[in-house]
């Protein structure tokens, strides 16, 4: 559904090159309006941030003066276009509680949001994959119930409770873990250890929903010709499954991951708040509650971006992965 | 699906019952009677408030269904037709337009635009259906083109082409039917999800607010007191997790009850 049909005729590579180009113009304009979006909610919000800020016995110029210096002054488009202009260049304005760069605060996050976000990744693909190809490759069989049977219930328990369950069990009860806080980086190992649970909370449900997208994509293609060709030609059921079928099998399983990572993050704020952990999540609640708007919104700005940026690069990745595809421009 | 279907028998009829009536007022607090043990008189106990357990979940349940149900009522009721329209004016401009304003509301963590829907509105069970409610329309949008597109292509839509229909009449006489199967199932997804989206904002706050009970806000209440009173927050989990499961197993079934293709290749 791109705009322009790709030019008939080039060189696969031009073809690809076209295709990216096309992607990354609809990337910019889904910014665009995304940014459009929340600026305009976000002005919605009744109350003066300045006057808030400064008590209700506060002098008016006082207030006219934190008003300019909080970039509040100025027309709706003059304050769009400088809010924009900011976040392009890494200035996301100054928080309206904390008086420091917004910039520097998500800073300060995303060094607990990342992490715990790559680490529920690892851990969604280390159950997933052997989870679905074990239920693939017996299907019908006590195995393949057992991960379809799991991973019904994967996908209905919500994660919060999930990890409610885990800090009663394994942190209070056993006391293997802490119950939330984040030590902070300079004891790397205490610090994985404080994310451990939160990304177990985290992957449940992720890996669930992707064993059995694995699970569907694997049998598809272990119907196809080619492979009963490969076993044939004496390749065990392990390599068959290992060297053909996964490969395969990779294009919905990417498609699926690019939109977990939306899940991942929406999973994230909340989690966090579960464990206590100060992480991008946390900053984004605690700014809604504290009416910091300008954290709110420069953050939700940047999560969408975040959004758009993997969605991109899975585009680009299963072109990659896919030849088929490189020809077609993306659907 | 016999389960699926079940279990949200139960929890469905939980909540009708709930309208009309529930063992114990669960707006009145009666502090001496906290925590109590399951008895006759309270068959779950009580919470810590004094408040009947099965109260609450019946409540809970009815709040929980009711967020989910509108929810999904806003993403039929404003996709459905977007869909249909896209669908019929395939390639145009219109279809263009829509696509691309469900792949932007696909971009946003749905999650962050609900918080942020919440923060401007201000928490309420209200903002919450909305906040889900939007993510529902793209969803539904794409259900409804892509099942409408191939139907596109038939000779009955041909003949009532010919016939002098306008694609409006088509889209609702001929298409729509065709699609339902997939509507349902798609609404029954969509329901989990929304029942567990409702669980997630009334655990962090912004959704349904006291003293309307809700299965997340309980949680939120029994987080300190999963060791000292286990039930507490172990009950409405249990809840959250029958009742998503039960939709889930139903929304499978349907599928494969619905789809014939699907059956030969199983069968």
């Amino acid at each position: 559904m791109t705009l322009f049909p790709a030019p008939a005729r080039t060189s696969s590579v031009a073809a690809m090159m076209h295709m990216i180009l096309l992607r990354l113009l609809s990337m910019t304009l889904s910014l665009l309006v995304a940014s459009v979006v929340i600026f305009v909610m976000l002005q919605a919000v009744p109350g003066d941030p300045a006057a808030f800020m400064l008590g209700l016995n506060a002098q008016p110029d006082t207030v006219a003066a934190l008003r300019t210096e909080l970039g509040l002054e100025g027309g709706l488009i003059q304050r769009y276009v400088a809010w924009v202009g900011g976040m392009v260049t890494g200035d996301f304005g100054t928080s309206y509680t904390y008086r420091v760069p917004v910039a520097g605060l998500v800073a300060d996050r995303i060094v607990v949001s990342g992490p715990l976000a790559a680490y529920a990744l690892i851990l969604t693909l280390v159950i997933a994959i052997p989870a679905g190809v074990l239920a693939a490759s017996h299907r019908g069989r006590v195995s393949d119930w057992g991960v379809m049977g799991f991973t019904q219930l994967g996908i209905a328990v919500p994660n919060f409770w999930f990890a409610m369950l885990l800090v009663a069990f394994f942190a209070i009860y056993l006391g293997w873990f802490s119950a939330g806080g984040f030590p902070g980086w300079s004891t790397p190992v205490q610090a994985i250890k404080a994310l451990t649970l939160p990304a177990i909370a985290l992957a449940l449900p992720q890996a669930s929903i992707l064993a059995r997208v694995l699970r569907g994509a694997l049998i598809d293609t272990l119907n196809q010709d080619y492979i009963r060709t490969a076993r044939a030609k004496g390749l065990s059921r392990r390599a068959t499954v290992i060297r053909h079928a996964l490969r395969n099998a990779a294009i919905p399983v990417l498609t699926i991951l690019g939109l977990q990572f939306s899940f991942l993050l929406a999973g994230a704020i909340i989690i966090e708040n579960v464990f206590f952990l100060p992480g991008l999540g946390r900053l984004i609640f605690q700014g809604i509650t504290q009416r910091d708007l300008i954290v709110v919104q420069s953050v939700t700005m940047l999560l969408v971006f975040a959004v758009i940026a993997v969605t991109f690069a899975v585009e680009i990745a299963y072109t990659l992965a896919d030849p088929r595809l490189r020809r077609r421009s993306a659907t | 699906m016999a389960l699926g279907a079940a279990l949200t028998a139960i929890f469905t009829l939980a909540a009708m019952i709930s309208v009309v009536w529930v063992p114990y007022d669960t707006s009145v607090l009666t502090i001496a009677n906290r925590t109590l043990p399951p008895s006759l008189a309270h068959p779950l106990g009580t919470d810590h408030f004094g408040r009947d357990l099965l109260s609450m979940l019946m409540a809970g349940a009815r709040t929980s269904i009711a967020v989910a149900l509108v929810a999904v009522g806003i993403g039929i009721g404003a996709g459905v037709p977007l869909g249909l329209a896209a669908a019929a004016r395939h390639g145009g401009w219109l279809d263009e337009i829509i696509m691309r304003g469900n792949d932007l509301i696909f971009a946003f963590p749905s999650l962050v635009i609900a918080i942020l829907i919440t923060a401007v509105f201000g928490p309420s069970a209200f903002n919450a259906i909305l906040a889900i409610g939007i993510f529902n329309i793209p969803v539904f949008a794409r259900v409804a083109r892509g099942g409408a597109l191939p139907l596109w292509t038939l000779d009955y839509i041909m003949a009532a082409r010919v016939a002098g229909k306008g694609r409006g009449l088509i889209s609702v006489q001929h298409i729509l039917p065709n699609i339902a199967s997939l509507l349902i199932v798609q609404a029954t997804i969509q329901f989990s999800l929304g029942i567990l989206a409702e669980a997630a904002l009334s655990y962090i706050g912004l959704g349904a607010q006291p003293p309307t009970p809700s299965w997340g806000r309980m949680l939120a209440d029994a987080q300190t007191l999963i060791y000292s009173e286990p039930q507490l927050a172990i009950l409405p989990g249990l809840a959250i997790v029958g009742m998503v499961l039960g939709l889930n197993l139903l929304g499978d079934g349907l599928r494969d009850a619905l789809d014939p293709r699907l059956r030969r290749v199983r069968g």
